[in-house]
């Protein structure tokens, strides 16, 4: 026998050391990357909630352009901000109203859609890649390689993948960024809509240069903070608030850890565990083998 | 519920065809598949009551979508088809790893009279847990996508738990159908399995730790969902951990059934030797929950999460813990002392409800816990989960009925000799006849 029973035990702890250390999440923030591993700079959206006026201009264009069904009220019927609405399967960015903290006269104005993540998590969950994070930034979704089984809601932190729960085929349906659209060079349908410049298209680097300038200029109007600049990881759409965003329907405890990195140390154990523990498992059997070979010797009972 | 099964010695069945041609094979499935002994028992009645039910739940399920069947809304896209059936279903069979492991890499042979069964359990379990997942996907045609398609997200948690619950499914298979062999008397094939046995084996225990663990690893990518008593960097180490004693207390739950309603095919040597198995398993059982007892505290100090312990959820997760984790602990060292099976049986049950308390409170219960409106099982979907364990009752108990599951295998020393004055004479480990006598020793 060449291998000993310490060395045998070393083998042993380090393949269950592997499993453990698997689990845990390492705390390092890396730095939000502006372009995509090929180089290519990522697109954004600079969201102003302090130059919303509530119209539902982008939600009437982004209607038309996925050409989703219409909706049952009309787009500029006021009572939708009764209650504070999702998205939903036919409608892919919704606004919301709330009370304003400062200026009670003056309610804000939040749209809602998916915020396509730096690092996003329904992609990295997705066993099939039908959801998708493309180079240019946005995270897209396959429909033909979806098998529907709904762990991208799961994962998504924002909550913004929906499922067609009524129909016999559904489909995953979410904000695409308006990725044709934008491959032939135009702009996202919400952000060429919006009559109040309060939706912004462009290179996530820029405009985060924007936003920056913006707090900088008037300090008194915004809050210091830019929602999606390190949350999760960093987002491709990003707001600006003149109010705390714990007021206005955002999380606030996301944390700024991308979100694949959150089942990064586990996977990366899965090749080792698949190696070490057989090694570790054959091991045993052959110690045991041979113990119990050596006592059926002494007792005599030939098995 | 009394047993229904005529009582059949195993060696003698009736006028055995000759199951090595085609037709042979199929006259012997034709008469094995008629249903043996009284039709209506009460059992049956209300199992097949279920069953025709759920199938045409199901039905529907597919006709009208998920929606139209159970109560799962854009802010729970999980239930209780994925929470109980696939996350919970999935550690109870986890008793087929262990106790393989025991008898065949620990060579624990006191073990080996329920290996056939537990095994089977675990098979049977699998493949209708993954059936139960399959009604559960909204597009099932697609599920080979990660297997066979183009499209591989290796990133992902769930990739890694579809491949690794697959080949445990055909493990398990192998492990199983030596009993398949005794039962259609095919002894070359038999002794061609059992060559493999080591290592199937060992391969099947790799598979099982990285998806018990894997299944909880799912749940990683919910940080901000989960309440933070449970959510935890160790969750996959805790699904693993408990999965073993989930293990354990379905093996003792289940022999307390098998032995009631199948006593009739019990052998001598299991029953001699059963009061010693529910000890020893009680043993093990009683350490890992230790362990993962320890790891709970660990979490709950490291995350500064004493304060939350006072709130609701917090009192929810201390009947949890404490109630069915630490209690059940402490009863099976009392069993142990005393030497009690009763006790050791009663306190399986409550371990049991431990585990599946765990498993849905992450998966549903604690999953989401800040939503005004909160998700609550349909009763289709009750349904469809009882039919799916009748369904699988049935299966089990045919197959029971008629392969050398619980009783001893049928002596093919003679064949095997035959076998062996042609082949290269190797002893082949795990021979049936020889270490049934050591179990009974
Ligand atoms: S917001 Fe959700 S759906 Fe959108 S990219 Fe991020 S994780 Fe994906
Ligand atoms: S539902 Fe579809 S898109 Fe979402 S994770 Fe599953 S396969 Fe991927
Ligand atoms: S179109 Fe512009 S101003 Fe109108 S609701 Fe949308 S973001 Fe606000």
């Amino acid at each position: 026998m060449t291998i000993s029973r310490r060395n045998f035990l070393k083998v042993a702890g380090a393949a269950g050391g592997v499993l453990l250390a698997g689990g845990a999440r390492s705390a390092r923030t890396a730095q939000v990357p502006q372009t995509s591993s090929e180089g290519i700079e990522f697109n954004g959206m600079l969201i102003d909630t302090t130059k919303c006026i509530g119209c539902r201009a982008c939600e009437e264009a982004c209607n038309e352009a996925n050409k989703l069904p219409k909706p049952s009220v009309s787009f500029s019927a006021e009572s939708v901000f009764e209650e504070k609405r999702e998205t939903t399967p036919d409608a892919y960015v919704v606004v919301n109203r709330f009370p304003n903290g400062k200026n009670p006269d003056k309610p804000v104005f939040v749209r809602r859609q998916c915020m396509h993540c730096v690092e996003p998590s329904c992609a990295s969950a997705c066993l099939c890649k039908a959801m998708e994070k493309m180079p240019e930034g946005p995270t897209v979704y396959h429909k033909d390689r979806c098998m529907g089984c709904r762990y991208c809601m799961i994962s998504c932190p924002f909550d913004i993948p929906k499922f067609e729960f009524d129909s016999a085929s559904p489909f995953v349906r979410k904000c695409i960024g308006c990725y044709d659209r934008v491959a032939k060079g135009e702009q996202p349908a919400c952000a060429e809509a919006c009559p109040e410049g309060a939706t912004l298209f462009g290179k996530r680097r820029d405009l985060l240069e924007e936003a920056r300038k913006r707090i900088y200029r008037n300090p008194d109007r915004y809050r210091q903070r830019i929602y999606g600049e390190h949350e999760v990881g960093g987002t491709g759409y990003m707001y600006l608030s003149a109010v705390p965003f714990r007021t206005i329907g955002f999380r606030i405890d996301l944390g700024t850890t991308h979100y694949p990195e959150l089942t990064s140390g586990f996977l990366s154990a899965v090749p080792l565990v698949d190696i070490l523990w057989p090694a570790v498992l054959f091991g045993f059997n052959y110690l045991i083998s041979d113990r119990e070979e050596e006592r059926g010797k002494e007792s005599g009972d030939e098995e | 519920m009394k047993s229904n099964v005529t009582p059949m010695p195993i060696p003698g069945m009736p006028a055995a065809p000759d199951t090595g041609t085609l037709k042979g094979f199929l006259r012997f499935l034709a008469q094995e598949l008629k249903p043996r002994g009284k039709i209506l028992t009460p059992f049956n009645v209300v199992t097949g009551i279920i069953i025709l039910g759920g199938i045409a739940i199901i039905a529907v399920r597919f006709a009208r979508g998920l929606g139209a069947v159970t109560n799962l809304s854009q802010a729970y896209p999980w239930g209780i088809w994925i929470g109980f059936d696939v996350v919970t279903g999935v550690a109870f069979a986890g008793g087929a790893y262990i106790l393989t492991f025991a008898v065949h890499i620990l060579k624990v042979k006191k073990y080996e009279p329920i290996v056939r069964a537990t095994v089977l359990n675990g098979f049977l379990a699998y493949v209708f847990y993954s059936g139960a997942l399959l009604l559960d996907l909204g597009r099932p045609w697609n599920v080979v996508n990660p297997i066979i398609g183009n499209a591989f997200g290796y990133g992902s948690v769930l990739f890694l738990v579809a491949w690794h619950f697959l080949l445990y499914t055909l493990v398990l298979f192998v492990e199983i159908s030596p009993a398949i062999a005794d039962w259609l008397k095919w002894v070359k094939a038999k002794r061609i399995i059992q060559k493999v046995t080591t290592a199937t084996i060992i391969v099947g225990v790799t598979l099982s730790t990285l998806h018990q663990a894997g299944l909880g690893g799912l749940f990683l990518t919910a940080p901000s969902k989960i309440h933070p008593l449970w959510y935890s960097s160790n969750i996959p180490v805790l699904f693993f951990i408990s999965s073993m004693f989930a293990g354990f207390s379905m093996i003792i739950i289940e022999s307390m059934f098998t032995h009631r309603i199948f006593s009739d095919r019990l052998d001598e040597a299991h029953r001699a030797s059963h009061n010693k198995i529910l000890l020893g398993l009680a043993k093990g059982s009683a350490s890992v929950m230790a362990a993962y007892l320890f790891l709970k505290v660990i979490d709950l100090t490291h995350g500064h999460q004493l304060g939350l312990l006072l709130t609701p959820m917090g009192y929810w997760y201390l009947v949890e813990v404490a109630g069915f984790t630490l209690l059940p602990l402490v009863l099976y060292v009392v069993a142990i002392r005393e030497q009690s099976t009763r006790l050791v049986q009663g306190t399986a049950i409550l371990t049991a409800i431990g585990v599946i308390l765990n498993r849905l409170n992450i998966s549903v219960i604690a999953f989401k816990w800040y939503e005004a409106v909160r998700y609550y099982p349909s009763w289709m979907e009750i349904w469809v989960t009882l039919a799916v364990i009748s369904m699988e009752l049935w299966v089990f108990r045919w197959v029971i009925t008629r392969m050398p599951i619980l009783g001893a295998p049928p002596d093919f020393t003679a064949e095997e000799k035959t076998l062996n004055n042609l082949g290269d004479g190797e002893v082949v480990r795990w021979k049936v006849s020889s270490s049934w006598k050591v179990s009974a020793s």
